[in-house]
């Protein structure tokens, strides 16, 4: 074991996912050009990303819908089974590892689900959803003690307790959120992975689930990793952003340099798109074809819509790079030094 | 001038163990063709359950217990069920805030759009998936030809979403209740849909209920908002007015609860509203909102405020202390 990734809380090397979304054997079958041809349908949602986190630290990941954060966010901690690349968790290799051999990981990290209504079991009450963890994790707890844990996280979250013994369906969306939110803190968690967790929170309650996760990380030395499309948030919390574009990872730099001076031209792209209330400014609207993972561009990724792209960035794939330490870019017309950096 | 919709006095309760809890208390507003209506309001405060009620699919322990809903000079709350399932998914449609509401796990979202649409219209299923196909396009989800045949599990939280506000276009309706539709998707996207809603409302007479706690996108999206609070209207009128000059102490707390971006980082606390919104079981006396008021008087905690209409300006507020509001019966509604 190298002992770089021991003081990392988690490592990723060269992550690659496919899915194969072809469906059945007659489904995949096309006439093309006279012949009949089997065709196979391949979303490649993940394609060589690395990086670590050390403790402590908030990491964030950004990107527009679709571009592979949550498949990102269920590989790392070993949902889904990576094709190809290594996951280290506290220095250990986790990515081959059985389900049973996986238990001891389980508890040190937890997963706040993007959709809270398909995470909920419908036909569980409040109380067996948050007291489940607790039970499976730490067998010997007395039911008393589960019960004041239920209560105690539940009035953190800002639910009444007094509704634990109602079902999901019975919340409104905003609640149902907060109630994933309390299960992830019911075991005492090293890591958690907050996918989009104050997404469907007001302002107010945003404020206040934030500043929970943010304490529970003094207190407890918690480290994140947050997923969300809300880069206001993003600038508030994060010690450390991680920007991806269909699949890839184009930047990675610490938030205040990524929010002062971004680098990749999609970075610079997402940064301007951020709304300023009043402003009438237009946002910058999409055009041409949508990009897809399922017929990824040659070469860099953003190439289609970047205002830099050039014939190498047409057919060769960018390498992740680093201009200064804790910076890392890919990027061909950065390498160059043929973008100008951006002003203030 | 008869409105698309009018809800009078709408109130839903849900029978628990314990007693009946009010969800919806005598929630009234109108909404005209073209029109865009943004309901807005803390968590829990009864957007969706007011937007479940139009489409009269308030479930089992839940029931409309009074009040009237028009559409289109039909009373919704008491149209027989077959009836209902006419209008429902066809002339209304609504996002729902969790889009499995609307999808079916175990059904290709090509099978759910075609077989939406053919339950409504007399086309074959060819025809059906190129509407299908449209929709998709209209959403921006990229190679919508080979997604047609993936489950709605092998697509993104964002993508979700956009499909499911792809079915709610598919019908064409004259209206729609879009429930947090852009909640999982990032700003780009989120203009972009937006952009593709108002343009429906312009070019198609399409009314639109908006609910979101996003004030940002109300502002930009809508003419009037109705804010809800412990599941009353609270105040009401254009959305320039109450974004610019609000009244409720409410209201006003929201608004000065959204980030700053100018001010950004540095661990920068957001203003929040003291207090959180009391359980619907357990409201207290008089104005609901009295316990976090800041401009509270002795009448507050005894008397619940009657809505009443802003002397000179087209707008209602429900408070006992707002500067400016004028005495009760003078407010005329309009076209009644
Ligand atoms: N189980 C699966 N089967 C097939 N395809 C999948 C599966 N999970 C994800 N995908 C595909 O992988 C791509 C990336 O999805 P992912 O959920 O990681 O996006 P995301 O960045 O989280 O987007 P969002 O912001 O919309 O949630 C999408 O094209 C999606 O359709
Ligand atoms: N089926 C139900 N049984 C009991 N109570 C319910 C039911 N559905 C909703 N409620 C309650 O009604 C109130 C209003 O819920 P509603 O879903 O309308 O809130 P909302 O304004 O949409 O909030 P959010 O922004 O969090 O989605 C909540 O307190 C909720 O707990
Ligand atoms: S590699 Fe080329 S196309 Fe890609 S972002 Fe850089 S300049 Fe643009
Ligand atoms: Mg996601
Ligand atoms: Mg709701």
């Amino acid at each position: 074991m190298n002992s770089r990734q021991t003081e990392k809380i988690l490592s990723v090397r060269n992550l690659v996912k496919h899915f194969d979304i072809s469906g059945g054997f007659l489904e995949q079958l096309a006439f093309e050009k006279g012949k009949i041809i089997r065709r196979h349908t391949v979303v490649k949602a993940l394609n060589n990303v690395s990086f670590s986190i050390a403790p402590g630290e908030i990491f964030s990941v950004v990107g527009e819908s679709g571009c592979g954060k949550s498949t990102l966010a269920r590989t790392a901690i070993g949902l889904y089974p990576p094709d190809s690349g290594e996951v280290f968790f506290g220095g250990e290799r986790i990515d081959h590892l059985s389900p049973r051999q996986m238990l001891p990981f389980r508890a040190r990290m937890q997963m706040i689900f993007q959709d809270p209504y398909a995470s909920l079991n419908p036909r569980m009450t409040v109380r067996q959803i948050l007291e489940e963890p607790v039970f499976f994790h730490r067998p010997g707890i007395s039911r008393a003690e589960a019960g004041d844990r239920v209560a105690a996280v539940m009035e953190q979250v800002g639910v009444d307790p007094q509704w634990a013994g109602r079902y999901p369906h019975e919340f409104s969306g905003g609640q149902r959120q907060r109630i994933s939110i309390a299960r992830a803190l019911m075991v005492d968690p090293e890591f958690i992975v907050a996918d989009e967790p104050i997404s469907a929170l007001d302002v107010s309650i945003q404020a206040q689930i934030l500043n929970l996760l943010m304490e529970a990380r003094e207190k407890r030395g918690l480290t994140y990793m947050i997923i969300t499309h809300d880069l206001s948030v993003v600038a508030h919390i994060s010690s450390r952003v991680a920007v991806m574009y269909l699949g890839s990872l184009c930047e990675l730099s610490p938030a205040d340099q990524m929010f002062d001076h971004p680098r990749h031209p999609y970075t610079r792209a997402l940064l301007s798109a951020i709304p300023r209330l009043g402003s009438k400014k237009k946002h910058i609207r999409l055009t041409g074809e949508v990009p897809t993972p399922i017929r990824l561009p040659s070469g860099c990724v953003f190439h289609g819509r970047c205002p830099y792209a050039d014939a190498r960035c047409k057919t060769e794939i960018p390498l992740p790079l680093s201009p200064e330490p804790g910076i890392i870019t890919a990027c061909h017309g950065l390498e160059e030094g043929r973008i100008p950096l951006s002003p203030e | 001038m008869s409105h698309l919709l009018e809800v009078k006095n709408l109130e839903v309760r849900f029978a628990l163990r314990f007693g009946d809890l009010t969800a919806i208390d005598g929630v009234s507003f109108t909404l005209d063709k073209g029109e865009r209506l943004g309901l807005v309001g803390e968590s829990g405060a009864g957007k969706s359950v007011t937007g479940f009620a139009i489409i009269n699919l308030i479930s089992k322990p839940g029931y409309i217990s009074r009040g009237h809903i028009l559409f289109d000079g039909e009373n919704l709350a008491e149209l027989p069920g077959e009836k209902m399932r006419d209008i429902r998914g066809n002339r209304i449609s609504m996002i729902f805030q969790d889009p499995m509401m609307t999808l079916n796990p175990v059904l290709t979202i090509g099978t759910q759009m075609c077989e939406t649409l053919m339950a409504h219209r007399n086309i074959s299923r060819k025809q059906a998936e190129a509407v299908a196909l449209e929709k998709l396009r209209k959403v921006y989800i990229s190679s919508p030809e080979q997604r047609l045949s993936q489950y709605p599990h092998e697509f993104s939280g964002g993508m979700r979403q956009r499909i499911v506000i792809a079915i709610a276009l598919l019908t064409d309706p004259a209206l729609i209740i879009a429930d947090e539709p852009t909640t999982a998707l990032d700003v780009t996207i989120q203009a972009e849909i937006m952009d593709l809603l108002l343009e429906l409302c312009a070019s198609e007479d399409m009314g639109l209920i908006l609910i979101t706690h996003d004030l940002g996108v109300v502002s930009r999206v809508t003419e009037k908002i109705a804010v809800m609070y412990a599941g009353k209207i609270v105040e009401s009128g254009p959305t320039e007015n109450i974004i610019t000059d609000p009244l409720h102490p409410y209201t006003k707390g929201l608004i000065r609860a959204l980030p700053d971006p100018e001010r950004r980082g540095q661990g920068e606390r957001l203003q929040q509203i003291p207090g959180t919104m009391p359980t619907l079981t357990a409201l207290p006396r008089g104005c609901s909102f009295h316990p976090r008021c800041e401009i509270k008087g002795g009448i507050c905690e005894k008397e619940i405020p009657e809505s009443r209409a802003v002397k000179g300006q087209k707008r209602e507020v429900a408070c006992h202390m707002a500067e400016n509001p004028s005495p009760p019966p003078v407010y005329e509604r309009e076209g009644a």
